[in-house]
């Protein structure tokens, strides 16, 4: 008999019972991402053809807008060449009446959602911040500061469901943005309140320069979703089926009031980070290469190929409609934007503050000056140069 | 020698108990009366929500929330997960929506880490979307020290928001105020970073939550004393010592105007510059610290506005650089009353003797 067996000796209390909040198995990603393409699923031609008309409408439209930056139109572009399937996915997966929560990179998917393809560069053509009324096509302002628009989505999801609407949110960020706080928050409250939210991670490869390896010893992006104990779902980023499939069960899932969902969408930025990025310094050709082998549009061309369903018609017609959508863009972006600096002061505040009434009486009386000096030179009254594009009143 | 005039007895700010202008008022907190205001915003306004951490069944460590839980329910005043960025930003997407949200950060300092969203989302998102998307978000902080804080508890963190175009950043002084304060914040369409004096929480004055006085909006700053030597432009947690500091001033022969700014953003130049100008000199007293703070701003724009109207340069009693001090020390930090006086004594009153010599006795100090 042991010093503890004897009767009237101490013995610690049992713990409380302990089990774990959620069963984390059915949280957890496939081992490797899913695939559609190439599969013999069984898909519907109707969606395939969808597809492809948009990816070959955002391939142009990445390519166009990258021009734009050359020509001086564009500020920057953060390219989403490669990432398309990802994009447009994001895009056709939500009603009308859901929101789309897109990052810096996400213009293609704004577009995608029905918005004017000018409107939605206004950003990066430089002429105000948010080019768009967010309400008009329930799209959020394209958010640079990474990863800080999920807890928007996640706040907006539940103020929809506090009101008894029908509405889902799906955010997007990129693999770099998985390692920002906000990140972390916005997964966690959206768990804990379970609102409506999808979480749909572009996992391309590098953050500006730095590679994944550097960003996360995670299993995968996808395998963070269990420590939230929300579904965590790996997908082909390239293959447009995959992620229109996956993104449409998480939609759906949170439609039926049982929460979020972390899809990590395992694609490859194709271009430099920008236009102003030079990517030969941290990557090299091969790696490239082997990705242009797995290009979501050839993907899913040879799908349509196999299905008998790439004919003329759905090649050139995709074709065609790109064309004349990047023409009118260039149309579009090679006016020059009719500016007034006026206002500066007329959206800090709902209404000017006397000390910005001041500053704006300010600013009015160096341009009216500039005007005079102008004029009194024999200006050409405002045709062409930088003063011509600048309205006269006040608004 | 000009007898000071108090101002009016409802708006007293040092705690002291008035007499009371009707029966039914009862002395009643600051923080009764901010608790106050959010169950009136909520109760009119079913778009009004408060969230933040330990609000609910708590009440908040300070217990300005309390009940609200119990009156209202969790879905409109709701603990959320302990992350400030991600309540502030979660605050923003419901605003999105439609909703009214009443943000409480825990303490001054915890509030850091949703500066991000609060500079880079709450503070802009009107601006970039040219008025598309305003945010009609409140956020509560507790701040200030004078309560035996330890680390990280008693900042002042008004220059930071101050510095930051698209909010405003108010602080109440009175219990009237702290209720119609809030009142107009709930109500604003802009982002309202309500600053609320820690130490004044249990201040008391004769306040009726039946009939709740109205108070000056958002943007207009308060005489709170009457005076003719010199201005005292103050705020928040420093308005009762600068009304002590006034009182004190009458045995040196002073007689000092205290003005409670109410509003650091918007600010009003108008009556900060209608009573400097008056006076002659000001001496702006807060408890963040001098560099960078406040009170160069305002000495500033009091300079660049009243230079002809000057005696004496604007001098700043502040919270000395220094990080915030443990509780021990913090009364040797913390702007006092032998401060304030000290700071009023420096304000060059020879011209007076020089322009006005028989109206001075022998011991050359002396009031207007």
């Amino acid at each position: 008999m042991t010093v503890l067996e004897q009767p009237g000796a101490y013995r610690p209390a049992p713990a409380p019972a302990w089990q774990p909040r959620t069963d984390p198995v059915p949280l957890l990603p496939d081992s490797e991402p899913y695939r559609l393409l190439g599969t013999g699923a069984d898909l519907d031609p109707g969606l395939l053809r969808t597809l492809y008309a948009h990816l070959v409408r955002g391939r142009r439209y990445n390519r166009q807008a990258t021009a734009l930056t050359r020509q001086g139109r564009l500020a920057v572009y953060p390219s989403s060449t490669g990432q398309e399937a990802c994009e447009v996915a994001a895009a056709l997966v939500l009603r009308e009446r859901d929101w789309l929560f897109p990052s810096y990179r996400d213009t293609l998917a704004a577009v995608a959602r029905g918005m004017d393809p000018a409107e939605a560069l206004g950003l990066l053509r430089g002429d105000w911040h948010t080019g768009y009324d967010p309400h008009r096509h329930r799209v959020a302002p394209l958010s640079t500061p990474l990863a800080t628009h999920l807890p928007h989505a996640v706040g907006l999801a539940h103020a929809a469901r506090l009101k008894g609407d029908d509405v889902v949110a799906l955010a997007m960020v990129g693999d770099g943005g998985t390692s920002e706080g906000d990140f972390h928050e916005a997964l966690n409250f959206a768990a804990v309140w379970r609102t409506p939210t999808v979480f749909l991670v572009q996992n391309n490869g590098f953050a500006i320069s730095v590679p994944l390896a550097k960003q996360t010893a995670a299993p995968s992006l996808a395998h963070k979703a269990v420590g939230y104990g929300i579904p965590g779902r790996l997908v082909d980023g390239n293959d447009a089926a995959a992620v229109h499939r996956v993104l449409a069960e998480a939609v759906e899932r949170a439609r039926r009031g049982e929460g979020p969902t972390l899809v990590e969408a395992v694609t490859y930025r194709i271009d430099a980070h920008t236009n102003a990025d030079d990517a030969t310094r941290y990557r090299g050709d091969d790696e490239v290469g082997e990705w242009l082998e797995h290009d979501p549009v050839a993907l899913l061309e040879r799908e349509l190929a196999e299905r008998g369903l790439f004919d003329d018609a759905t090649r050139d017609g995709a074709h065609e409609e790109a064309e004349e959508m990047a023409s009118l863009l260039r149309d579009a972006m090679n006016e020059d934007p009719v500016l007034d600096p006026m206002d500066l002061f007329g959206h800090v505040y709902a209404e000017k503050t006397t000390q910005l009434g001041e500053q704006a009486a300010q600013l009015r009386a160096e341009l009216d000056a500039e005007n005079d000096d102008q004029d009194g030179n024999g200006g050409n009254g405002g045709d062409g140069g930088h003063a011509g594009n600048i309205a006269g009143g006040e608004r | 020698m000009t007898t000071a005039t108090t101002g009016r007895s409802a708006d007293r700010a040092d705690g002291k108990k008035q007499a009371g202008s009707g029966a039914a008022r009862k002395p009643a907190t600051m923080a009764q009366a901010l608790n106050r205001a959010m169950r009136d915003a909520m109760a009119e306004d079913p778009s009004v929500h408060v969230l933040g951490e330990d609000v609910g069944t708590l009440g908040g460590v300070f217990r300005i929330t309390d009940g609200l839980t119990a009156e209202f329910g969790e879905d409109r005043c709701t603990d959320t997960p302990l992350a400030e960025a991600g309540i502030l930003g979660a605050a923003v997407g419901m605003a999105m929506y439609g909703l009214r949200p009443v943000v409480e950060m825990q303490f001054d300092a915890f509030a850091y880490p949703a500066f991000e969203q609060l500079l880079s989302h709450v503070a802009k998102m009107r601006n970039r979307t040219r008025g598309a998307l305003p945010l009609p978000i409140t956020i509560r902080v507790p701040y200030g020290g004078g309560i035996g804080g330890v680390e990280h508890h008693s900042d002042s963190s008004e220059a930071y928001y101050m510095a930051t175009p698209g909010l405003h950043v108010v602080t109440p002084a009175t219990v009237a105020d702290a209720y119609g304060m809030l009142r107009a914040a709930i109500a604003s369409d802009d982002p309202v970073v309500f600053l609320e004096p820690k130490r004044l929480y249990w201040s008391k004055a004769d306040w009726s939550p039946e009939e709740p006085e109205e108070v000056a909006p958002i943007g207009r700053a308060a005489v709170r004393r009457a005076g003719t030597s010199a201005t005292l432009v103050t705020y928040g947690p420093s308005v009762p010592v600068c009304l002590e500091a006034a009182e004190a001033a009458r045995e040196e022969g002073w007689d000092l105007e205290v003005v409670d700014l109410r509003s650091l953003v918007p600010f009003d130049d108008e009556t900060v510059c209608e009573s400097v100008r008056r006076t002659g000199r000001a001496v702006v007293v807060h408890e963040s610290s001098g560099f960078g703070g406040p009170g160069g701003e305002i000495a500033a724009r009091i300079t660049e506005r009243c230079f002809h109207h000057l005696e004496a340069p604007v001098l700043r009693v502040a919270g000395f650089d220094i990080p915030y001090p443990p509780p021990m020390l913090e009364r040797h930090h913390l702007p006092g009353v032998d401060r304030v006086l000290d700071a009023v004594a420096r304000l060059q009153w020879e011209s007076e003797w020089t322009e006005r010599p028989e109206a001075f006795g022998a011991t050359g100090r002396g009031g207007r």
